[in-house]
């Protein structure tokens, strides 16, 4: 067993980092008090190939596995671009997977290599105001009418819904009432966010402003047949497959914020001088500080065994789910104690801790909440009655 | 035309060097290990040459452990075109490298060499310069700007005192500084490719070339710590300082 990350791997850690060096504290703390879309960020990832990080060689992707695209994501939040940067580019990296597993041949042509080359953007449309994580009761409607699906209904927390040209989106193909199970008869669409019949509402929220969350309206969208991935009914179950890989990258990046607040609190604490010793002499300050750095690196650890599981081929859903809710948890409790490290400074933007603690919401509430993973491991692992 | 680069494996700019207890050397195990930023300038220097369509095939040497076959992966995602290492767990010093290059110039004959001019882990400076001598080639070093013109080369050197620019009659050895540009990051596919260029591994003995130290390093101590300074409250008080603790004016 080799827990060490191997030299190519290292390489693309480094190559991405470098590139976030670009894109300091300055610019993430402007995006943080006026918004706008990081898009030079974006296309700077875009520019040296690495939104294809995970797509097939032949589309214009690095072919590359999940555990490379963890390590990057990690990288990512790790420099202090946080959610806002990790965030920004996170759908291309996994989002389109049941486009490359399920879609054909056509469709992967014309849908992988824009969104590889950061022409264009993405956005994942699955959770609903009246269905929440209870996703197969979702009620947006795609109706078939001829050659075209006409999509009703009604979409919230959609991330990059703004400045997305496209939308990976989930609809009830048959009414719920003639399916057997609940998980049959919704459909997996890739398609064009056509403004004209889809109203975008940005949802004013706590952190990362400058990558927008919305609530979407579909009033009358036509999705040509064309953009239906795989079989109609099937989109599910296509969803689910994404399902892990997506829980793995959210981990990584809660890890990389962790490790960011900690790099913080560490030498902020190394520096500060009071009552003539550096606080972190003190080991009320000290101890919490080692036990975030060993949270953070199991989180990561387990993070990398999931990805690891995913690339071989092996069932990960334990462990992906075990590594979203522990890194979830660990890079909150790191962001927190970075604040409270820094005193009353935590609580100045100029610190950037305090960002940093508003954005590390996001992976311990999304995708899946923390009690939701609990449900799933005492259910799947221990044989648990279903509680939910 | 033929660039030959050497690229040296060296403990990372951003990482703070520790003595070993023992005073034999610097701390490298587990330490982050990277390009000598230098040769970064030089590997980017030879591939907008190439890019320009002036140079044909870069090629980057490395000289040392196994591990300095990554630092030439470095310089071929960057885009060089193959790599040669010479591996060695001997403790290389500038003339030994120097006259492995020379006997790796005998092989490949380069029209070219671009080196850093120093590496930051001992800061000789003086690998450049010694090859130069031991080829009897002309060197342009602290290079930061590099023209090719015909068979010749125009390079500006930085000096103290400003700037000086010197003609050299190809082939030649150029070293370069700081200025002489920006080295580009490697992209993804460039990684990728990477792994699949060449890297032809050869030891010293290949070359006929004894690597054995002619130096003895006696102790390697930590630069003592910086004193704290005074601060001084007006000028009369710097001035009386300067006089009667000082004592310089
Ligand atoms: C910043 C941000 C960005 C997002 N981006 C996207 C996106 O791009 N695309 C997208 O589709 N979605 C997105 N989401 C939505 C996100 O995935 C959901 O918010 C998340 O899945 C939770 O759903 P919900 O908000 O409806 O919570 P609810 O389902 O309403 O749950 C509320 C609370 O009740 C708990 N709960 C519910 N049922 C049970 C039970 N049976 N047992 C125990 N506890 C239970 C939950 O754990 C949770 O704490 C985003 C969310 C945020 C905050």
């Amino acid at each position: 067993m080799d827990f060490a990350l191997t030299d190519a791997q290292e390489a693309l850690r480094e190559a991405v980092a470098r590139i976030c060096r670009g894109f300091g504290d300055e610019y993430w703390l402007e995006r943080d008090r006026h918004g706008g879309f990081p898009s030079d960020f974006h296309q700077a990832l875009a520019r040296d190939g690495w939104l294809g990080i995970c797509m097939p060689a032949e589309y214009g992707g690095a072919g590359l596995g999940l555990a490379e695209a963890a390590i990057m994501m990690q990288a990512i939040a790790e420099s202090g671009a946080g959610m806002s940067g990790a965030s920004a580019v996170h759908i291309n990296i996994f989002g389109l997977n049941p486009v490359v597993v399920f879609g054909s041949d056509a469709q992967k042509r014309r849908m992988l290599p824009p969104l590889i080359a950061g022409r264009e953007k993405a956005c994942f449309a699955v959770t609903e105001p009246n269905a929440g994580l209870d996703t197969t009761h979702l009620t947006t409607r795609a109706e078939k009418r001829g050659d075209r699906y006409v999509v009703n209904g009604q979409k919230v927390w959609i991330s990059t819904a703004q400045v997305a040209g496209k939308m990976l989106l989930l609809a009830r193909t048959t009414p719920i009432e003639q399916v057997r199970k609940s998980t049959q008869g919704l459909s997996l669409f890739y398609t064009t966010l056509d403004r004209s019949r889809v109203e975008v509402r940005e949802i004013e929220k706590m952190g990362r402003k400058s990558v927008d969350s919305n609530q979407v309206f579909f009033d009358g969208l036509e999705v040509p047949e064309d953009d239906l991935i795989g079989e109609e009914g099937r989109g599910f179950e296509y969803i689910l497959h994404g399902l892990n890989p997506e829980r793995v990258l959210i981990a990584a990046e809660a890890v990389g914020l962790g490790f960011a607040a900690l790099a913080r609190a560490t030498a902020y604490a190394k520096e500060r001088v009071v009552f003539g010793r550096p606080i972190g002499q003190n080991q009320a300050i000290q101890h919490p500080l080692a036990e975030n750095w060993m949270e953070l690196e199991a989180a990561r650890l387990m993070v990398m065994n999931a990805a690891w599981q995913y690339d071989t081929g092996r069932p990960c859903g334990a462990a992906a789910n075990a590594a979203k809710y522990l890194a979830g948890e660990a890079g909150f409790k790191a962001c927190q104690q970075a604040v409270m490290t820094h005193g009353g400074y935590g609580y100045a933007k100029e610190y950037h801790v305090e960002r940093f603690l508003r954005e590390v919401m996001i992976p311990r509430i999304a995708p899946v909440s923390p009690q939701l993973v609990l449900c799933y491991i005492a259910e799947r692992v221990l044989g648990l009655p279903k509680s939910y | 035309m033929k660039i030959l680069v050497p690229v040296k494996r060296v403990v990372d700019y951003n990482v703070k060097v520790r003595v070993k207890s023992d005073g034999t050397g610097v701390e490298t195990a587990g330490v982050k290990m990277s390009m000598n930023p230098f040769d970064e300038i030089a590997v980017e220097e030879a591939v907008r040459l190439k890019e320009k369509g002036v140079a044909t095939e870069i090629v980057a040497v490395s000289m040392g452990v196994a591990a300095s076959a990554e630092t030439i992966r470095t310089a071929l995602a960057m885009g060089a075109d193959r790599g040669i290492l010479v591996e060695t767990d001997v403790d290389l010093q500038p003339l030994a490298v120097a006259k492995l290059l020379k006997a790796i110039v005998a092989k490949e004959a380069p029209n070219l060499i671009i080196m850093g001019k120093q590496a930051i882990d001992d800061d000789m400076s003086a690998t450049g310069q010694m090859l130069a001598a031991l080829l009897g080639w002309p060197q342009g070093t602290f290079a930061s700007k590099v023209a090719i013109e015909g068979d010749g080369v125009t390079v500006v050197r930085e000096v103290d005192g400003g700037l000086e620019t010197v003609a050299l009659t190809l082939p030649a050895i150029v070293t370069t500084d700081l200025r002489l540009n920006e080295p580009r990051y490697a992209s993804l596919p460039n990684i990728m490719k990477a792994r699949k260029k060449p890297i032809e591994t050869l030891k010293p003995a290949d070359l006929g070339v004894d690597p054995a130290p002619r130096l003895t390093v006696l102790t390697v101590a930590e630069p003592p710590k910086r004193q704290a300074g005074v601060k001084v409250g007006s000028v009369a008080e710097l001035v009386a300082k300067l006089k009667t603790e000082a004592k310089v004016i």
